[in-house]
């Protein structure tokens, strides 16, 4: 420290404790800095209008006959809800050399639905519509033969062309590297689906 | 160093400027009941739970009808009152209600403005905008008047739209003015409950509106606690790092 | 430093010769941008006065202030939505369902007041020592400027709300402006954009608050910052200290701004965060002074709260507004008021600067000032009734009085010596 007109410098003992306390009232002062940040970082977690919107979606099944699909929204996502009749069932299986992931191990799916179906039960197919290439919404193909001859049934994606099976796994030769998500879901009761929540409670 | 104890005075003296709890209403006269109104107070303590609970009970039973609290969630409710969800949709959910919803009166309010000439506010924030002592007081200066439409009379809010809803546990009062004004309090017809019962649910429900208006509160007041601390226990620190640096200076 | 090989590449030494990474980013980066001499000539090298009391905390914390207000004012503009029909619904949203969103705003709404009380204090500091005197009068002008800048500032951030203050508050403050002579009626209507306080109003409040007068805020307090360190700091004996410079070529009265003055200052800001915290955690609406209580009503045009006054730190000038029957004369006063300030450089002709060597007349002139300027404050909340419209004129002649009487008691006054150095105690 430099001698000025007014200043006198400090002697060895001085300085120690100089540098312990300005090193405890600086590390004092980060820990209150970081505090400080928190609430600032974390108003931008989802608000509760955010969370309240995100809530659990019920979806009346009972208007949904065999064969058809219903699109709904479950946090900003589409969501297919697909009533598979007993012939698409059949189709599901058959082509596993030709998927990309057909134990579907790389994939996103509840544990009730880590089976071939990809589905609690089979009538029933729950699915995110977002192209697992890059979020597009895929278009539904369910018959048979519909893009080609060996075609068992499923969906095709518009933007870039990528396929998936009737359970929503990817077949080769799509860009989509990755089988279509599963959200978690239950029946609260016959007819009646809960997209967003089951045995767990709410996703978080 | 005078500097510094001036300072701490300073905070001291504005500490101790932050109003206080108020002091208990004053036990009502044998002769003058409600001579001195103006002078009641809602000493409610939105700490006290119970309390809160029970004027959220009170409110959808007897305020809800008109009123709505469109800034609280039902959701909201539930978890700062620590009341539970089965409980919560059996008694305090209207039928039809999910918990995120916001908890929306059924009155229409078209209609409300044609029977009573005025929308009844909501509540949200009423005891932010006019004080609980205000609220309570409105709550329990009701009388009887033949010439207003709905029958009754108001001395916190005069010629008010809002009919004595809730005559039937308080019951009914008149008004005596003299040459002053306003002088006391006739009881015409007992209500269900006596005056101490009246009072406290009243008090209850001002406390639920309390809490309503700004439900961060009893958070804001906990963590205060810790701020001022912490931040008192740095200011020691930076003082000391000061005194050390300064005593170059001469 | 590189050498050229044989085959034309150029190679580094070993790294021991040119130092470590740490300096030799510093070489590269002084290079190129003056960091080491601008923090040498600004905070390390420049010298203040030693003498500096409590009263020259203000200056820092006003920069604190600012800070909090830019960053807790940021945050908000991020769920605030403008608008008549969302702005007070979104507000609630803040305070309710977003994360920590009530204590972002209750640091914001607070954080107005305390830059109020903080500049105020530091304005005040400037009348007890003199500081607006030369060479330091475009100091004080810009300050000046700063203060109007804050006043506007503050104005629209309160319209924000949209509660039935921020209504009827703009509504009072812009009609003031109606009553200029030929262009008012149409400058009202310009202002407001509609034909009463509207939504045109609050989107352009919204923008000027948001974007125009914080950036017009920042470059007056730069430039402010830049006009202070030109001529150094004055203190409280009113000795200019570069007049004593010693051998090093430093004034002899001077010590460098760090590390004793940052590490003053910390303390400063520490203890101003304590008052801040006690506020901001216990007392958000200090009984109704910072946040007013009939802004927990959202705006009325057909219904005005019983008593419209403006928040605390306007009232001194709205009770001179008020002081006059007269509405035109009323707003004129006002005007002048504000104005007054600006001519202190040229009104004072004292041959001291400080409060210290001053005489009698000096001191009680700025005693009464502050008591009619406090006392006009206190008018300004209540109803203009009976004794107050009293009170509150004769308080606006004094405080007029104070400066108009100023060339006279300034110079006729016997003023004490000043020492040639400057006063100072060990602490």
């Amino acid at each position: 420290m430099a001698d000025h007109a007014g200043v006198a410098g400090g002697d060895e003992v001085d300085l120690s404790r100089r540098k312990f306390l300005t090193r405890a009232t600086i590390a004092t002062g980060a820990v209150g800095a970081v505090f400080a940040a928190v609430p600032f970082i974390e108003s931008w977690s989802p608000s509760e209008r955010a969370r309240a919107a995100g809530a659990p979606v019920m979806v009346d099944l009972s208007k949904l006959d065999p064969g058809q699909m219903t699109l709904t929204v479950w946090r900003r996502q589409p969501v297919f809800v697909v009533r598979r009749t007993p012939d698409m069932v059949k189709r599901v299986s058959g082509h596993d050399g030709e998927l990309k992931d057909s134990k579907s191990k790389d994939s996103e799916q509840p544990s009730y639905a880590d089976n071939e179906l990809r589905s609690r039960t089979p009538e029933y197919l729950v699915l995110i519509a977002i192209c697992t290439h890059l979020g597009c919404l895929p278009k539904q193909r369910f018959d048979a033969g519909e893009l080609s001859a060996s075609w068992p049934g499923g969906f095709w994606c518009p933007c870039h062309g990528s396929r998936f099976d009737l359970a929503g796994r990817v077949f080769e030769g799509s860009p989509a590297s990755a089988n279509l998500r599963v959200p978690p879901y239950s029946f609260p009761k016959e007819q009646l689906l809960l997209i967003g929540a089951d045995e767990k409670g709410v996703a978080s | 160093m005078r500097t510094e104890a001036l300072l701490a005075a300073l905070l001291l003296a504005v500490a101790g400027c932050v109003p206080q709890r108020l002091p208990a209403a004053e036990p009502e006269g044998a002769a003058k009941f409600g001579a001195d109104w103006e002078s009641w107070r809602a000493d409610t303590n939105v700490a006290d739970l119970a309390s809160v609970q029970r004027g959220a009970r009170n409110f959808v039973s007897y305020c809800l009808g008109c009123h709505s609290l469109k800034y609280e969630r039902w959701s909201r409710l539930g978890t700062d009152l620590r009341i539970p969800g089965q409980l919560l949709e059996q008694d305090l959910l209207p039928p039809g209600a999910r918990a995120t919803d916001y908890i929306m009166t059924g009155m229409p309010a078209a209609d409300a403005k044609d029977w009573f000439g005025k929308t009844p506010p909501d509540l949200s924030l009423m005891v932010r905008a006019r004080g609980r002592d205000y609220i309570y007081q409105f709550l329990t200066t009701f009388y009887v008047d033949a010439t207003s439409p709905t029958g009754a009379n108001n001395l916190r809010l005069p010629t008010t739209a809002m009919p004595d809803v809730l005559s039937e546990l308080e019951g009914l009062k008149g008004a005596v003015f003299n040459k002053g004004g306003f002088d006391h309090f006739e009881p015409v017809a007992p209500g269900r409950m006596s005056l101490a019962e009246y009072e406290g649910f009243v008090r209850d429900t001002v406390n639920f509106l309390d809490y309503v208006s700004e439900p961060t509160q009893l958070e804001r007041r906990q963590l205060g606690v810790w701020v001022v601390l912490f931040l008192l226990v740095f200011s020691w620190l930076a003082l000391l790092v000061k005194r050390e640096y300064w005593k170059d200076v001469h | 430093m590189t050498v050229k090989t044989a085959t034309g590449s150029a190679a580094a030494l070993p790294k021991a010769d040119r130092g470590s990474v740490g300096k030799r980013f510093r070489a590269w980066l002084n290079k190129r941008l003056p960091v080491d001499e601008f923090l040498a000539s600004q905070v390390t090298e420049y010298y203040a006065p030693k003498n500096f009391n409590f009263w020259y905390y203000f200056g820092s914390l006003a920069l604190v202030v600012l800070v909090l207000q830019l960053v807790t004012g940021i945050f908000l503009t991020m769920f605030y939505k403008p608008g008549e029909a969302t702005a007070f619904d979104s507000v609630q949203f803040i305070m309710r369902e977003v994360d920590w969103g009530w204590l972002i705003r209750y640091l914001h709404s607070s954080g107005a007041s305390f830059f109020f009380i903080v500049v105020y204090l530091h304005m005040f500091r400037a009348f007890l020592y003199g500081s607006y005197k030369p060479p330091r009068e475009l100091l004080w002008l810009l300050g000046m400027l700063v203060y109007l800048a804050l006043m506007a500032e503050a104005f629209m951030g309160y319209v924000l709300p949209w509660g039935n203050m921020s209504y009827w508050g703009a509504q009072v403050i812009v009609n003031v402006f109606g009553t200029i002579p030929g262009i008012g009626p149409d400058l009202v209507l310009w202002i407001r954009g509609d034909y009463g306080i509207a939504d045109a109003t609050l989107s352009r409040f919204f923008s000027l608050h948001v974007a125009a007068i914080p950036l017009a805020l920042l470059l007056l307090v730069a430039l402010h910052l830049v006009a202070l360190h030109q001529v150094g700091s004055n203190n409280p004996d009113g000795i200019e200290i570069k007049e004593k410079v010693g051998a090093d070529g430093h004034p002899l009265d001077g010590i460098p701004f760090h590390p004793y003055y940052t590490v003053k200052d910390f303390v400063g800001i520490a203890v101003f965060l304590v008052a801040l915290a006690i506020v901001v955690f216990f007392v958000p609406t200090f009984g109704g002074l910072f946040l007013e209580s009939p802004n927990f009503e959202p705006a009325n045009p057909i219904s005005t709260p019983a008593d419209i006054t403006p928040v605390w730190y306007f009232t001194p000038y709205y009770a001179m507004l008020r002081a006059v029957p007269d509405q035109r004369l009323g707003a004129l006063l006002l005007l002048l008021a504000i104005m007054a300030f600006l001519f202190l450089p040229w009104l004072d002709r004292s041959p001291v600067k400080s409060m210290r060597y001053r005489g009698w007349m000096s001191r009680s002139a700025l005693a009464i000032f502050v008591v009619s300027f406090i006392g006009l404050g206190y008018l300004g909340m209540q109803p203009a009734l009976g004794i107050y419209v009293i009170i509150a004129r004769v308080l606006a002649a004094l405080y007029f009085l104070f400066f108009l009487l100023m060339p006279f008691y300034t110079s006729l006054e016997t003023v004490k010596p000043v020492p040639a150095r400057v006063v100072y105690h060990a602490h």
